[in-house]
């Protein structure tokens, strides 16, 4: 068995800090807050599509390239596109340098990631052809699948790869018994639950459920709340989304 | 190319009977197929278990060992969860390295028992910082008839159940039953037409793979999810999946305390 299921969520309970204090988090924000988040589109020159995007202390850059042939050949689909994407580490981007290549973590957030972008692209309007994500985090603190969505989004319009909405996506931890939104390092570490979401957004609203994932403990009834949570977070951040997007656009409109 | 076709008119009578809110094998929407649980199944493991789900077969095997412990907790044993979807299961199973189903198969499963805390860890410290237990979980799928992810979480919760700390063969004492607090139980659902059915079989997976997975704890609680497919799922339909899982996890807990 060369790989194993590395026991990443275990801490020593005597280390926790306080993570709540007078109804605050550790960095200051409310519950239902989201980290700063700053994005800029267009960022590679050689992608067809790209971003860079900041969320807290999450630094993660996406490159989309295609629709171009498929190599190896043999996955190729004559009815339509094939996607692919490729969340990856880099090994310095966590407190003890990670390994590097993709382990068992990176490959089920590669696959629930592509699955969530599957049902969006248009991709009967490309036959044989093949539609790269690639998403690498540079510096990671907790949320990075959902940072990684973020930018894989405005990096996919970026390219003009047509899709019937835009993903957005946030987590919502429990931690010290409420819940929080867009949880940081040491609430995802302490926490009790983490659920991360992404949503398909179609004409400014919500429209139903790209990513969804949980570890820790919840009742049925938090678990309600925790995604009613999640979808004021995400609408704030396909505002940005749509503003990065947009700024990109009117810089070329000036050349 | 034969099979394709085949499952292509499967597919369409699936859906068909679905519309009226039927299924191909006579269950209700939210039938699970029979299950059948044997443990102990080999004793050279510390713990195993056999669950047959309809015809899905699944063999989970514990192995237990001292190791190190992970420096961010000296005082707590370890899991290890891993599947092996080996060829003799399935035609479309091939020989290698673990592939994306089947390390998204045992990361399921391990986060079912691990955040339900299924297994109390802290006893299974040897001496702090130098030497704790490892639990090997290995899924080893035999058939696969539809859901093995079911059945697998099924398996292992039993095979712990079943468990006994070898501490003997390693000069630590007494042997002594692994101390298991929780039952998580795993619900898959698969989603289609708007309608969803609970434990699909390997026909029914032919009409898409929609799936989502709910495990519970013995108090209701979700302590993990997975939404897994190419799939957009809506609000109300994942709020209507996690009541009927939380349901149906009921039924299958009370097969467990049976071990």
């Amino acid at each position: 068995m060369a790989e194993v299921e590395i026991n990443d969520k275990v801490v020593r309970k005597e280390d926790k800090p306080q993570l709540i204090v007078d109804g605050k988090r550790l960095d200051g924000r409310g519950f239902e807050e989201l980290r700063p988040i700053k994005m800029e589109a267009g960022i590679l020159k050689r992608a067809d599509g790209s971003c860079y995007l900041e969320m807290g202390r999450n630094k993660v850059v996406a490159a989309v390239y295609g629709p171009r042939e498929v190599h190896p050949r043999h996955l190729q689909d004559p009815s339509k596109a094939v996607i692919r994407y490729r969340y990856n580490m880099a090994p310095f981007s966590v407190e003890e340098r990670k390994r590097p290549g993709p382990d068992r973590r990176s490959v089920e957030i590669s696959k629930v990631s592509r699955e969530a972008y599957e049902p969006i692209i248009m991709k009967e309007l490309f036959p044989r052809s093949g539609i790269d994500i690639f998403v690498e985090v540079l510096q990671a603190d907790a949320g990075t699948r959902t940072a990684c969505l973020n930018a894989a989004t405005v990096a996919l319009v970026d390219a003009g790869i047509p899709m019937k909405g835009l993903i957005s996506s946030v987590a919502v931890a429990k931690v010290e018994g409420v819940l929080v939104l867009d949880p940081m390092k040491e609430e995802d570490n302490f926490g009790e639950a983490d659920v991360p979401f992404a949503f398909v957004i179609r004409n400014g609203k919500i429209e139903s459920i790209a990513l969804l994932q949980m570890d820790g403990r919840m009742s049925v009834e938090e678990m309600k709340k925790a995604t009613e949570m999640a979808k004021k977070g995400a609408m704030q951040i396909y505002e940005l989304q749509r503003e990065t997007i947009m700024k990109k656009y009117s810089k070329e409109d000036v050349d | 190319m034969g099979e394709e076709i085949l499952m292509d008119i499967k597919k369409d009578y699936i859906l068909s009977k679905l519309k009226d809110g039927e299924r191909i094998d006579g269950r209700k929407l939210d039938e699970i197929r029979p299950i059948d649980i044997q443990t102990d199944i080999i004793p050279k493991a510390e713990g195993s278990a056999l669950v047959k789900l309809g015809n899905t077969q699944v063999i989970v095997g514990v192995k237990m060992q001292p190791g190190e412990p992970f420096p961010d907790a000296p005082d707590r044993g370890i899991i290890i969860t891993n599947a092996e979807l080996v060829p003799l299961a399935s035609p479309t199973f091939e020989p290698g390295p673990p592939d994306e189903s089947s390390i998204e198969l045992a990361r399921i499963v391990d986060r079912g028992i691990r955040e339900s805390e299924a297994v109390d860890l802290s006893k299974l410290c040897i001496e702090e910082g130098e030497k704790v237990w490892i639990i090997f979980i290995d899924i080893h799928a035999l058939d696969d008839d539809g859901n093995l992810m079911d059945a697998s979480a099924l398996a292992a919760i039993s095979a712990l159940l079943n468990t006994t700390v070898p501490a003997e063969n390693f000069s630590i004492g007494d042997n002594f039953p692994l101390p298991v607090r929780d039952l998580p139980v795993a619900i898959t659902s698969l989603l289609a037409d708007g309608r969803y059915i609970i434990d699909p079989s390997r026909d029914e997976m032919s009409i898409g793979h929609k799936l989502l997975t709910i495990t519970t704890d013995k108090n209701d609680n979700i302590v993990a999810m997975q939404k897994s497919g190419s799939y957009i799922l809506k609000e109300e339909k994942f709020y209507e999946l996690i009541d009927v899982s939380v349901r149906k996890a009921r039924e299958l807990r009370e097969l467990l305390k049976n071990i």
